[in-house]
């Protein structure tokens, strides 16, 4: 028993997902203990943070963020996405009070639009920002508390209010028939939503980059003519993309696993350069034979000068599988996909940075972890 | 026998019919959005359902004043 450090091409292959024209081999991941006789698969903290556990940033700007998270389980990796879509709180609308609205958007409509619009603030003062609780269901009197719990730290309130005129006849000439020409507010825009703080939100929010705003200003929001009128009163609160997709910070959160593709035998001449464009550009390159190499194989023998295929950047990689499907290549090619390396891919709405929000789905999944920690621990008392 | 012969029952003295000169104890007048020009029309009980201003016979209720809450999802 007890087989001494596995070798590394032995390591490399229980790492690797086989991706095959139409099947996908060697998808679980086995480095768990029990699994192979012999070996220590036990996790300990010190083997993950000091030699399994890489991050690599790739791309780090406010509303696209893209890094690789390296030797981390496929549970965990998706955890994080799942955090990031669905359980980091943020700032929407939720209610909205209509005091008039004559546009030809119905009130229901206008007011589901208003809750997608994205909104941002100050960080501090959206981290300040605490909860709403909404009222209970009032079906009879139950001698609950019936004052509204909106307060200065729970509830945001924006206002809109918009006319349609005319523009007035000087500088419209006859015949003009572009409503923005001939009429003012003819499309009522999101940049026309105020902001109303009260209470401390004034010291939190502060004026002109803290305040509650809408991130894109120009997100149309109905259209008006002469006479028509929106006033409304808007109350923003926070939430999760779980309750209501408004809620969810990110646009996009994904992940994909790094392509790897093996050259199992040589690919030369015209094939290689048919090979390459199999792939996105940048994925395969060309190199000439060198002599050493013709001295060394077979199947390379009295080629040099010729031109082969060589691996040189899978990270661009789509997996398309294109190559697989041509004769020539048949048993000359390995594609696959390396089980551990996440390359995440973080649109933020605009509400906080990208990179901020993997680092909040992390804290969130510490806070979870020590919660269920806290239950066992009451289990067992 | 015509439409406009027909009149709704009232609890008024009932005058000749959709006489508007002597509809003044009909109390107030109820403001009415014309469904063919957009004008703005104030009827008094007992007048005829009409614009004075083209005289289309189609008219609209206007939206309440109150304030009506909408949640937004």
């Amino acid at each position: 028993m007890a087989p001494g450090p596995i070798s590394p091409e032995e390591a490399r292959r229980r790492k690797i997902v086989g991706v095959n024209a139409e099947t996908v081999t060697n998808v679980t991941s086995t480095d768990f203990p029990g699994h192979h006789p012999g070996e220590d698969h036990e996790w300990s903290l010190e083997k993950f943070s000091q030699k399994s556990f890489k991050v690599q940033f790739h791309k780090n700007d406010p509303l696209d963020a893209s890094f690789s998270l390296i030797g981390i389980d496929a549970s965990i990796a998706n955890a994080f996405r799942r955090i990031m879509i669905a359980e980091i709180p943020t700032l929407a609308i939720e209610y909205v009070f209509v005091h008039n609205n004559s546009s030809i958007v119905h009130d229901e409509v206008l007011a589901a639009r208003l809750g997608l619009v994205p909104l941002t603030a100050s960080l501090s003062g959206l981290n300040w920002l605490q909860f709403y609780k909404k009222p209970a269901k009032q079906d009879g009197d139950d001698g609950g508390d019936d004052r509204d719990p909106a307060l200065d730290n729970n509830t945001v309130v924006l206002k809109l209010y918009a006319k349609c005129e005319w523009r007035g006849a000087e500088g419209v000439r006859s015949g003009e028939t572009d409503p923005e020409k001939l009429y003012v507010n003819s499309s009522v825009y999101a940049k026309q939503i105020t902001f109303e703080p009260t209470g401390r939100q004034n010291k939190e929010f502060p004026e002109p980059d803290g305040h509650v705003r809408p991130v894109n200003p120009d997100i149309l929001l109905a259209k008006m003519r002469p006479g028509q009128v929106i006033d409304l009163d808007m109350h923003c609160i926070k939430g999760i993309g779980a309750d209501h997709t408004k809620f969810s910070p990110v646009a996009t959160a994904t992940y994909r696993l790094l392509p790897t593709i093996d050259i199992v035998k040589p690919i030369i001449g015209n094939d290689a350069r048919k090979f390459a464009r199999c792939f996105p550009k940048g994925v395969i390159g060309l190199e000439n034979v060198t002599e050493e190499e013709s001295e060394m194989g077979e199947e390379l023998e009295g080629m040099v000068g010729e031109t082969k295929a060589v691996v040189k950047n899978t990270f661009k990689d789509t997996v398309s599988r294109e190559c697989l499907r041509h004769e020539e290549f048949r048993g000359k090619v390995k594609l696959g996909r390396v089980r551990d390396h996440f390359i995440f891919s973080v649109e933020s709405t605009g509400q906080f940075a990208s990179d901020y929000l993997f680092l909040e789905s992390v804290k969130i999944l510490r806070a979870k972890c020590s919660r269920l920690k806290r239950q066992f621990a009451n289990v067992m008392r | 026998m015509s439409r406009e012969a027909y009149a709704p029952p009232t609890l008024q003295p009932s005058s000749s019919q959709f006489n508007t000169a002597t509809t003044d104890i009909a109390g107030p007048s109820t403001p009415y959005k014309c469904g063919e020009c957009n004008a703005e029309v104030h009827l008094k009980k007992g007048e005829p359902i009409r614009c004075g201003e083209c005289g289309h016979r189609v008219l609209y209720k206007m939206r309440t004043k109150r304030m009506v809450q909408f949640e937004a999802r």
